[in-house]
């Protein structure tokens, strides 16, 4: 930590604003968000999107778009702000968000579809199935987002098991 | 450390021994830094939320489904109000950069009133959705359903407070270096919000009524 990167004066940074904002970017970024807005409410509104694995699909795809949209127009993102800590801390925080929010769903599903058979004697059929299915999961975390639609049906039907 | 002077030896008793820093050390803006990391942390309670949300919002204890309760046209009006708010915000920005106290404010009071807006409809949302018995209490899905967009909300009031609290020192003491520093917080804070309504629209209430 030399002297150098840090300001020891107290003068010369008053009356210092690093953030410069233009009217364009929040121009662009307006437009952007509400284009980004708009269709996902259309396909869902209008009934273009029926089921729900597409919709995690497309709906997901425009609300990442949006929050890159946002994070660059609105909050005036980029790797050079503060030294590139902002968008470090940035990184840090959406691989940890993938982590936490992916690992939660994936054990969780994967716990009901084990879970549910021994409630009930239909699902016995689909026992080897979610046996077979565990393993490929390990392979690809991908493979259990697609299946998750179908254990999702499960915590309705075995509700009355666990509440 | 290599501010500290101190001389060892013969020196040191002609001149005057300082052991401490002339000055605290900053880094440049560690403000913004400091609050931007405030923010990362807030994600990870939504991150902790959103994926409740993701675990129970299925379960709906034989009660009433997101497809029957969730009124999209609703929630459309309530996302045009944020988004909204979230370029008036810029055009407050964008002023207090021309250093225009005046416009500033104007900005800041149109922000302050969409923000209003969006939760004037959320708690008519919430009420609506009480009053048909869709409590809390009712599921897991209403319950991780109110904690997820309540917190949201909840973040919406204190932004709207800290707004009115903002304007009030402005007014008073104009844009000093102080509240340009304010304002470049709750800038972030502001669309830090907008960015996890988008969350919240495309996950709750979208996906919900699929």
């Amino acid at each position: 930590m030399s002297a150098h990167d840090l300001h020891a004066g107290h003068g010369d940074h008053h009356d210092h604003d690093d953030l410069h904002v233009t009217m364009g970017d929040y121009v662009k970024g307006f437009i952007l968000a509400v284009i980004l807005t708009v269709i996902p409410f259309y396909l869902v509104m209008s009934g273009a999107i029926e089921d729900r694995a597409t919709g995690l699909v497309v709906l997901g795809a425009f609300a990442i778009v949006q929050v890159v949209v946002h994070m660059v127009y609105f909050l005036h993102m980029n790797g050079k702000i503060q030294g590139g800590w902002t968008m470090l801390s940035t990184v840090f925080t959406a691989v940890f968000l993938a982590i936490a929010v992916a690992g939660t769903l994936w054990v969780m599903y994967q716990m009901n579809a084990h879970m549910m058979p021994t409630h009930e004697s239909a699902p016995a059929v689909s026992q080897p199935a979610a046996a077979d299915t565990a393993a490929p999961a390990v392979q690809a975390p991908a493979a259990s987002e697609a299946a998750a639609p179908a254990p999702a049906e499960q915590p309705a039907h075995g509700a009355h098991g666990s509440n | 450390m290599s501010d500290i002077r101190h001389n060892a030896g013969a020196a040191g008793a002609l001149a005057p021994r300082e052991y401490h820093l002339a000055h605290e050390p900053h880094p440049e803006n560690g403000t913004s830094l400091g609050f931007w990391l405030y923010l990362m942390s807030d994600c990870l309670i939504f991150a902790a939320l959103f994926a409740t949300f993701g675990v129970l919002g299925r379960n709906y204890a034989a009660g009433p489904t997101g497809k029957e309760l969730f009124d999209l046209s609703l929630v459309a009006i309530n996302t045009a109000f944020l988004l909204l708010s979230s370029i008036t915000f810029g055009f407050a920005m964008l002023q207090k950069q021309k250093k225009n106290v005046s416009g500033t404010l104007t900005w800041l009071a149109i922000t302050g009133v969409l923000g209003l807006c969006f939760l004037g409809v959320e708690l008519y949302e919430f009420h609506h959705l009480i009053h048909q018995g869709a409590t809390p209490q009712r599921s897991a899905f209403l319950s991780s359903f109110f904690t997820l967009v309540g917190t949201h909300g909840l973040h919406v009031t204190f932004g709207l407070i800290w707004l009115v609290t903002l304007m009030i020192q402005i007014s008073k003491h104009g844009l000093i270096e102080a509240n340009v520093r304010r304002i470049n917080c709750l800038s972030m804070f502001w669309h830090f919000l907008d960015v996890v309504w988008i969350g919240v629209f495309t996950f709750v209430y979208l996906m919900g009524v699929l």
